[in-house]
């Protein structure tokens, strides 16, 4: 009971509210009447006290009614759901419907959460051809739509670096290009994203085991575990974490329905994410949607066990090099000039 | 037993509540601070942490920056509890109770700022063990929350114990509790290590990634952390009419003298082999020190933090200058802040800058992060003053179980087992005298 309680009043710490900040108490009620409170607690015991001091809370944060949280905090399910590697294939399909169900009171956009396991023999590996990547960044767009980005204000996964001619070094370099054409005068153009490091110090940093390394190489972030601490931001290299700092809100028509667990599916403020190579596509024979929105072919990506795929061939006869060798995190993110 | 601790409690509770007028308005002053933290905090929960001034090229601000410093402030305790149980040193002796307590305020402290700096605070519980997923023993943050919660609990054992045993009129046995000291001196310096090792260990981080990080953490903490413990202990005497020997404030000057310079002398240490060498490694310390790219927020804060070190350095060297007590104030002071903006912003907010991929990025704390900040202090001086409240008349014999023995200071110090042949100077005996506050005289 006393967790129900604090499901209810805690609504700030990880209130999944669409709104945060900025809207009026109308916005309350109209939550209040969306999400009837016996509809989250049916399962879980004496649900008229629960009425009582849900009642209470309602009227106390009317009353504090400066901001747009309504009481739709963590509900208990939410509240106490386990970890990712403990949930049963049960768990699961309640889950996921759950969140289905939320988006759809949320935004009315009909999506579909599946948790598409990691492939046997299977270990994914990219590689980016320098010499023709001309800065466009239509991949940083396209992911931001594949994997339900917010824009404003903007997450994005992918970081393009204008570089200095003659340089490798960061400080010269510049995500914050503007340019009508492009490739600009002696500069060429880096994207970074996250490395899916074989040996990744984000992982060992996290306190709760919130991410991890899958089978396949890629690294994942439970959402539903992650405490917001950012150790793993602090801790990773290459800038690849992403902080949800706000509520992150994305315009129903820009919603992808199709779904991963462990990718794309939404977050909420206060949990971090992170570039997972589109494993809800990828790991149905798919290409991950920065390479497919490439015009010019730098992008490259496959099954490094495969030795007939090209990225194989690639890191075999091409000479390609990793961001910072010397910090021992073995990319699986390699560069190469043709 | 049980009906004494009980007993106890009622009797500390009861020794809180009454007070002074100035002691309530002090704990008024402390009580706005509070709310309005507690405002912002449940502002910050609403909106999540786009309230702070953290962004992803700085991801730890304020609260991280503070919570380093306490946890090098809770040396404060361990630089008394060294002296008095290692070497014997028994002016140090009676006040060393007041140390520890300060130690349990400042843990508190550090435990609030990690749980205002997480973005789920409704999850800390995935850190507990069994019911969690504790990352024990590869997370170096899992050693954090190990140690402080062991100091805190060792300390806060401690102080119970021996303020209950002087309560009941009896006298501590030292084989109950000695051991424990020793355990929580060598925990002491654990919880500053693992913190360092917190930064060190972060290869993305070349400017923590330095062995030198975890001597100069101990050097700022063993520093500042007597000096806050001057100040404390001169308050303690003039307001609550706690008999402090000059001697145990002269013996935490000497201990500063000798840790501030080793402070800067390993400051200095670092800035030369970061700079002489030109590395490109070295962006971070030149940030903090001139600034990059016309980014010189950091600046000021840098140069006053050494400017205020090295004046405390000179002052308590000098005895034309420390002999004057205002300056002696004025440099426990400058001690406490030279420290908390060297360790706190000049140690983490330049970790961040560059960034990973080269980007320079200014940071000053938002004006939540302020509130919630102070508000954070007020707590923790709240605490510190409310057991002080129950422990000082407890320590000075006049609060105690009705019926128990009455211990004087002498029985009292042989019971921390210290026979020394010239117990008889211990200048105890002014709680005899009237104290100069009505308050502690109830
Ligand atoms: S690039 Fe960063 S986030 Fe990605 S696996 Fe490596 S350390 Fe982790
Ligand atoms: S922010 Fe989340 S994923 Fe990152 S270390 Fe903290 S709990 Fe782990």
């Amino acid at each position: 009971m006393a967790k129900d309680t604090e499901s209810v009043e805690s609504c700030g710490t990880g209130c999944g509210c669409a709104s945060a900040g900025h809207a009026s108490e109308g916005h309350h009620h109209a939550h209040v009447e969306e999400t009837p409170f016996e509809a989250r607690v049916d399962e879980h015991g004496t649900r008229r006290m629960f009425l009582k001091l849900a009642g209470a809370a309602v009227a106390a944060t009317a009353a504090v009614a400066a901001t747009g949280c309504g009481p739709n905090g963590p509900t208990a399910a939410e509240f106490l759901q386990q970890h990712y590697k403990k949930l049963t294939d049960e768990d699961k399909k309640k889950i996921f419907a759950r969140i289905e169900e939320d988006t759809k009171a949320r935004t009315g956009v009909t999506t579909r959460v599946n948790d598409p396991p990691p492939l046997d023999g299977v270990e994914y590996a990219y590689a980016l051809n320098l010499s023709v990547c001309n800065g466009n960044r239509r991949c940083v767009e396209a992911c931001a739509r594949e994997n339900n980005l917010p824009d404003d204000p903007e997450i994005r996964y992918i970081r393009v670096l204008e570089m200095e001619a003659g340089s490798l070094e960061f400080e010269e370099a510049t995500p914050y290009y503007a340019r009508e054409k492009l490739p600009a005068r002696d500069k060429w153009y880096m994207p970074v994203q996250c490395h899916q490091c074989d040996n990744p110090p984000c992982v060992r940093a996290c306190p709760v085991q919130a991410t991890w390394k899958e089978p396949d190489g890629i690294v994942v972030v439970d959402y539903s575990w992650c405490i917001g601490c950012r150790f793993c931001v602090v801790a990773c290299p290459y800038y690849a974490r992403r902080f949800n700092f706000f509520e992150p809100e994305i315009p129903p028509d820009r919603i992808n329905p199709n779904q991963g667990y462990l990718s794309n599916r939404p977050r909420h403020k206060g949990v971090v994410e992170k570039c997972t190579f589109c494993l809800h596509r990828t790991r149905k024979g798919r290409m991950p949607a920065c390479l497919e929105a490439c015009p010019t072919g730098a992008r490259k990506f496959g099954n490094l066990n495969d030795p007939d795929s090209e990225i194989r061939k690639i890191i075999e006869s091409k000479r390609v090099f990793v961001l910072k060798e010397d910090l021992a995190t073995l990319p699986r993110f390699y560069y190469f000039f043709s | 037993m049980i009906t004494a601790l009980f007993r106890f409690s009622i009797d500390s509770v009861r020794a809180m509540l009454r007070g002074s007028r100035a002691y309530y308005l002090w704990m008024a002053f402390l009580a706005c601070w509070i709310l309005l933290g507690a405002t912002a905090y449940w502002h910050q929960l609403q909106v999540g942490l786009s309230a702070t001034n953290m962004v992803d090229q700085i991801p730890w601000g304020a609260y991280i920056a503070n919570f380093t410093y306490l946890v090098g402030m809770a040396a404060a305790a361990v630089m008394l509890v060294i002296p008095a149980y290692v070497y014997d040193d028994h002016d140090l002796h009676g006040v060393v109770v007041l140390g520890e307590l300060l130690a349990v305020a400042v843990l508190v402290m550090c435990l609030m700022f990690v749980m205002v700096d997480v973005g789920r605070p409704d999850r800390l519980w995935h850190m507990m063990p069994v019911i969690g997923r504790f990352n024990w023993p590869v997370s170096m943050l899992s050693w954090d929350v190990i140690v402080l919660n062991g100091y805190l609990a060792l300390n806060a054992g401690i102080t119970s114990y021996l303020l209950f045993t002087k309560y009941r009129g009896q006298r501590p046995e030292r084989k109950k509790y000695v051991p424990f000291v020793f355990i929580a001196i060598g925990w002491a310096i654990s919880i500053h290590t693992v913190t360092a090792f917190l930064y060190s260990g972060m290869g993305a981080r070349p400017h923590w990634n330095a062995a030198i990080l975890a001597p100069r953490f101990l050097a700022g903490a063993f520093a500042a952390g007597p000096a806050l413990m001057i100040i404390a202990l001169s308050v303690i005497r003039d307001k609550m009419g706690f008999p402090v020997k000059p001697a145990a404030l002269n013996r935490l000057r000497q201990i500063i003298a000798v840790t501030m310079l080793i402070n800067l002398f390993f400051f200095f240490s670092e800035i030369f082999t970061e700079l002489y060498s030109f590395k490109h490694h070295a962006a971070s310390m030149r940030y903090m020190l001139f600034g990059l790219q016309g980014h010189t927020k950091l600046v000021p804060y840098i140069w006053s933090a050494v400017a205020l070190n090295v004046f405390a350095a000179i002052t308590f060297m000098t005895p034309r200058l420390y002999k004057h007590q205002k300056v002696l104030y004025a440099a426990c002071g400058a001690a406490v802040l030279g420290v908390w903006v060297e360790k706190g912003m000049g140690l983490v907010i330049p970790g961040f800058v560059p960034s990973p991929l080269g980007e320079i990025v200014d940071y000053t704390p938002s004006f939540t992060e302020f509130c919630v900040s102070a508000a954070v202090w007020a707590t923790g001086a709240f605490i510190y003053t409310l057991l002080l409240k129950a422990a000082v008349p407890i320590e000075l014999g006049k609060l105690r179980l009705a019926g128990a023995p009455t211990l004087s200071p002498e029985d009292y110090h042989q019971g921390h087992g210290h026979a020394h042949e010239g117990s008889e100077d211990h200048s105890h005996g002014s709680h005899e005298t009237p104290s100069p506050s009505p308050e502690a005289a109830e």
